[in-house]
């Protein structure tokens, strides 16, 4: 390598690789780096600054509650002392305490089913908008990719209604009065309405992409709608799936505003009860750091086990918009 | 656990019951005449995503552009009235500017951090961490983001926030801005002797949008980082041949290219301005003249219960986020059109 050309080097590792870029420390990136040492430094400068507000609060949920409030986490360098009192008490399901444990688990029943339905509802959409012939597919599909532009506040309100009061022409019931409020049932129904546009939307994009012969093939050796659905197309899909699984997880479990209006008091995911210590407990700053990494650290650790997989969701969300 | 118990056992229920119900109709189709079983089959699969989007997102935005044009109590019909008292009114006309406020500067800024980061992370050694390190708050929720800058915002009677403290050890620095190391940031709107009137978005709210493109960036890199990656070789090298610098090679190659990338990021963090409600709700609950419609709407109906305005904020979201989708689609036409020519 050393001896080429260093004009011709990037195409000569072009031509061998011909899918990664540019190379990343060789010979020839010497005069990369030189010439973007200010743009390392932005940089390390941003990570630093982006990182030092949750380091905060984490190392604040360690300290004893006098520390936590009479100085600030830094002092904990020079004086580090830790303890788990303030995990005890946020996690503790004594009378006064806040019982997190029960609003992590609230969250965790809100958000699987809530994923799992979604996904495979808007699985069901994608194969039928992809391979299946009627009328007004593409009009529909227009249809529902519009729905997307729709803004989660236009519905909270009629929604509510109906959950809390059915639907009513004079006085013919079309809907009943269920009394979903408050229960997990109508926060599922809302985030898999919420959810569904910009599900249908990735994984029909996906679905469709999938090789043409393939699926006329098994169609021709006689396979059912059902049989291709779950045979073929649901294992070829399994990427696309598990992109949309995580990014829906994400979503939903980090979801406020939907859990406010349906979820009530009791079934409150661990960001509304959350929300709800800081207004309550303004003052007890060492519950509220706990409480805040208790809510943090499921999203985070999925980021992190399921980097490539998030990412790619996030990628096959914006890259038509 | 009984929760538990009952949340598994409504689960199953409920998917066992959509399988069969899904299963039955589909079997019931086979009954029908060979030209119309295709059709009827694709209804089938539809059946869950119509009945969701209809019941759930479409009736529903009828009935709020319906009720935003009924007064409170949802019986007599007012017309525009209260679109007129949301421009009208000084509260919610401020909500209104804080909203633009926060669209402009939290999209501006969360753009140009990602390509910032983009850019001179790409390559980088360590670029995996650097990238990781400025995605992590896009993992947490906002009402966490909320929690966590809460803590740096602090002040009074806790001199614990960070904020305070760096400004106090900055010597000479006036009181205005926070030299005492006495600030209570969220409270106060006046900053360096400004003095924002009641009717302009105060300091406040841009510690706040700190708080949204803090954010928002790491989406914003993760989506530039790909498309730079995407810019091939070949176009970079030949600017380089033809004697550009990287700089010049990343503004007038690069750039242009990734375009298109650029409008749908905006585009993606614009609407997630407009509908910024967990961070305004999560630190100042909207006080202090920090409120955006989105909080305003939530406030306004799920608070006070006033239907008729609360209706209106939420078509008022609507309606600024269809001109930010066109204009998206119009500079995405003009971006292919350049890439074809």
């Amino acid at each position: 390598m050393s001896m080429v050309d260093p004009t011709l080097a990037p195409a000569a590792t072009e031509a061998k690789t011909p899918k990664r870029k540019r190379p990343l420390s060789t010979g020839q990136a010497t005069s990369r780096s030189l010439t973007s040492r200010p743009g390392r430094i932005i940089v390390y400068c941003l990570m630093f600054l982006w990182t030092v507000p949750t380091f905060g609060i984490l190392v604040s949920s360690f300290r004893p509650e006098i520390d936590v409030k009479t100085s600030g986490w830094w002092k904990w360098f020079t004086d580090p002392s830790i303890t788990l009192t303030n995990y005890r008490r946020v996690l503790s399901s004594a009378p006064g305490d806040d019982n997190m444990a029960k609003f992590f688990m609230n969250s965790l029943i809100i958000t699987i089913p809530a994923v799992v339905l979604s996904v495979g509802i808007a699985m069901l959409a994608a194969y039928a908008f992809s391979w299946m012939n009627f009328k007004g597919r593409d009009w529909l599909f227009v249809g529902v990719v519009a729905l997307l532009m729709v803004p989660l506040q236009m519905s909270l309100i009629p929604m509510l209604q109906l959950f809390s009061g059915g639907a009513h022409i004079g006085s013919v019931t079309i809907f009943p009065d269920l009394n979903l409020v408050g229960t997990y049932v109508g926060v599922w129904i809302a985030h898999v309405a919420f959810g569904l546009p910009i599900c249908i939307f990735i994984l029909k994009n996906f679905v469709s992409a999938l090789p043409k012969e393939l699926i006329e093939s098994a169609r021709i050796d006689g396979a059912g709608h059902v049989t291709t659905f779950v045979r073929l197309v649901m294992p070829l899909s399994v990427p696309a799936i598990a992109s949309l699984g995580i990014f829906q997880f994400m979503w939903i479990w980090n979801d406020y505003l939907i859990a406010l209006i349906f979820a009530g008091r009791d079934k409150a995911p661990v960001t509304m009860k959350l929300a709800q210590v800081a207004g309550e407990r303004g003052n007890a700053w060492h519950l509220l750091t706990a409480s805040g990494m208790v809510s943090m650290i499921l999203p985070i650790a999925v980021f992190f086990a399921l980097q490539r997989y998030f990412v790619r969701g996030l990628l096959a969300g914006a890259v038509k918009g | 656990m009984g929760d538990l118990i009952s949340a598994i056992i409504t689960v199953v229920v409920a998917i066992g019951g959509l399988l069969a119900l899904l299963g039955g109709l589909y079997w019931l189709t086979s009954k029908l005449p060979k030209k119309w079983q295709e059709g009827a089959r694709s209804w089938v699969f539809l059946l869950p995503t119509m009945v969701a989007l209809i019941v759930g997102l479409l009736i529903p935005t009828i009935r709020t552009i319906y009720l935003s044009l009924l007064d409170d109590n949802g019986k007599s019909f007012v017309g525009l009235s209260n679109f007129k008292v949301i421009f009208t009114t000084r509260g919610t006309r401020l909500t209104v500017f804080n909203s633009i406020v926060w669209v402009a500067l939290g999209t501006t800024v969360t753009v140009i951090i990602g390509l910032v980061v983009a850019r001179f992370a790409d390559g980088m050694r360590g670029e995996k961490s650097a990238k990781s390190a400025i995605f992590i708050p896009g993992a947490i929720s906002l009402v966490g983001a909320g929690i966590i800058w809460k803590f740096v915002y602090d002040g009074p009677p806790f001199e614990v926030g960070m904020l305070n403290s760096i400004t106090k050890s900055i010597p000479g620095l006036p009181a205005s801005m926070g030299g005492n190391g006495d600030r209570i940031w969220l409270l106060e709107r006046g900053f360096a002797g400004a003095d924002p009137p009641g009717s302009a978005p105060g300091f406040n709210t841009f510690l706040l949008i700190v708080i949204f493109i803090w954010a928002s960036a790491g989406f914003a890199t993760v989506i530039f980082s790909a498309a730079i990656k995407g810019v091939p070789d070949e176009l970079i090298e030949a600017a380089r041949v033809d004697g550009a610098t990287d700089r010049q090679a990343f503004y007038k190659v690069t750039l242009p290219y990734i375009r298109s990338t650029i409008v749908t990021v905006a585009t993606i963090v614009t609407i997630g301005g407009l509908k910024a409600f967990d961070i305004v709700a999560a630190t100042t609950g909207g006080r202090f003249g920090t409120s955006t419609i989105a909080n305003e709407f939530y406030v306004t109906k799920f608070v006070q219960g006033r239907g008729g305005l609360g209706s209106a904020l939420a078509v008022l979201i609507f309606v600024l986020v269809i001109p930010v989708v066109f204009m998206n689609r119009q500079a995405q036409k003009r971006a292919e059109e350049m890439m074809g020519a």
